[in-house]
């Protein structure tokens, strides 16, 4: 079975390299700032004691007052894994940096994402709608969506 | 990136999306349930009669379905067609992947949106005469998902219904009973009413 790394050891050793980047360290999960996700997602897919080589999934949630966009790590390697989360403030525009470069798996689920909730991922080689139609209106995950 | 390449165009989808727009914007009606077979009997003449009564017999004895499977309902009516129900009992164990050799298309299951366009080509690639069963709460009204953005409250908004079978799902009893009460719908047809 698949470990759950200690979350505040992790977020000791990104500390270390990513001063600013860990938000809180929750339990089961570590949120991060939106603008050093794509660093610290590199650097835990690379680094050779993490080597999260595997994103299980992602998925978000409209809380109001922001969207929490969450990433399921897993390490084929080491057979441990690691939940992140990062929130989105912008409600008008929200935008995210893609992780497709990292993990391709990424690719039809951040598709979803910004299909159902709207949120624009950076860097993104196809975002389009997947589940529904060109010319839907609106954003049907939303909360004010009705 | 080569991965471009594997993505569909822009062109394409736009288009879809333009598609069902307008299928939408069309459908806001359900389409009236088909009643000419109401008729009276005065109508028929004797020989058409017996005509009717031997393409009938015909029609009805062996009823080519064809595949309209998109949701849960589909358990049931393979649960019908496997050997415990067994509709070849009544000529009809042969399911068709082509539209164009059905007679019969059994709706079983909720319709999105999305997939109705494609749900209207199959029905009007299908040769006529050709009957309709909505099975299912989703088939006849949307059930649940009723309200929902992306479902098609009823298949009457986009192919006419000829019998309509209750139930979330629906008994492989009672899909035979509809099926049943299509097979009286078929004695009734004239020759008369062909062309219209």
């Amino acid at each position: 079975m698949t470990t759950a790394l200690s979350v505040s050891k992790i977020a000791k050793q990104l500390g270390k390299k990513f001063p600013e980047a860990v938000i809180e360290s929750g339990a089961d999960s570590l949120l991060l700032k939106a603008e050093s996700l794509l660093a610290v997602a590199e650097y835990l897919n690379t680094a050779p004691d993490l080597a999260f080589d595997y994103l299980n999934h992602v998925t978000a949630t409209d809380y109001y007052d922001y969207f929490e966009v969450v990433y399921y790590l897993v390490s084929m390697k080491h057979n441990h894994g690691l939940v992140l989360k990062v929130r989105c403030y912008d409600r008008e525009n929200p935008t995210l940096p893609s992780v497709v470069s990292l993990w391709r798996g990424a690719d039809f689920q951040e598709r979803e994402i910004y299909d159902l909730l709207g949120i624009s991922f950076e860097g993104h080689p196809n975002l389009r709608r997947i589940v529904l139609w060109e010319g839907f209106e609106g954003h049907p995950l939303r909360k004010e969506f009705l | 990136m080569e991965i471009e390449e594997v993505y569909s165009r822009q062109e394409i989808d736009e288009a879809e999306g333009r598609q069902i727009n307008e299928l939408i914007a069309r459908s806001q009606t359900p389409i009236p349930d088909p009643d000419e077979w109401l008729d009276e009997k005065l109508k028929r003449n004797v020989l058409l009669t017996s005509v009717d009564a031997i393409l009938n017999w015909g029609r009805r004895s062996s009823m080519w379905p064809v595949f309209c499977f998109p949701a849960c309902c589909a358990f049931e009516l393979i649960t019908t067609a496997a050997s415990r129900f067994d509709i070849s009992r009544f000529g009809m164990e042969i399911i068709r992947a082509s539209p164009r050799q059905a007679d019969l298309m059994i709706t079983a299951g909720t319709l999105t949106w999305k997939m109705a366009p494609q749900v209207k080509r199959i029905y009007d690639q299908m040769a006529e005469p050709k009957w309709v069963i909505a099975m299912g709460a989703c088939a006849i009204s949307g059930g649940i998902f009723r309200s929902s953005y992306s479902v098609v409250p009823g298949y009457n908004r986009i192919i006419p219904v000829d019998v309509y079978l209750p139930g979330c799902p629906p008994r492989p009893e009672a899909l035979l009973y509809a099926i049943s009460m299509i097979h009286k719908k078929v004695a009734r047809r004239s020759l008369i009413q062909e062309g219209k």
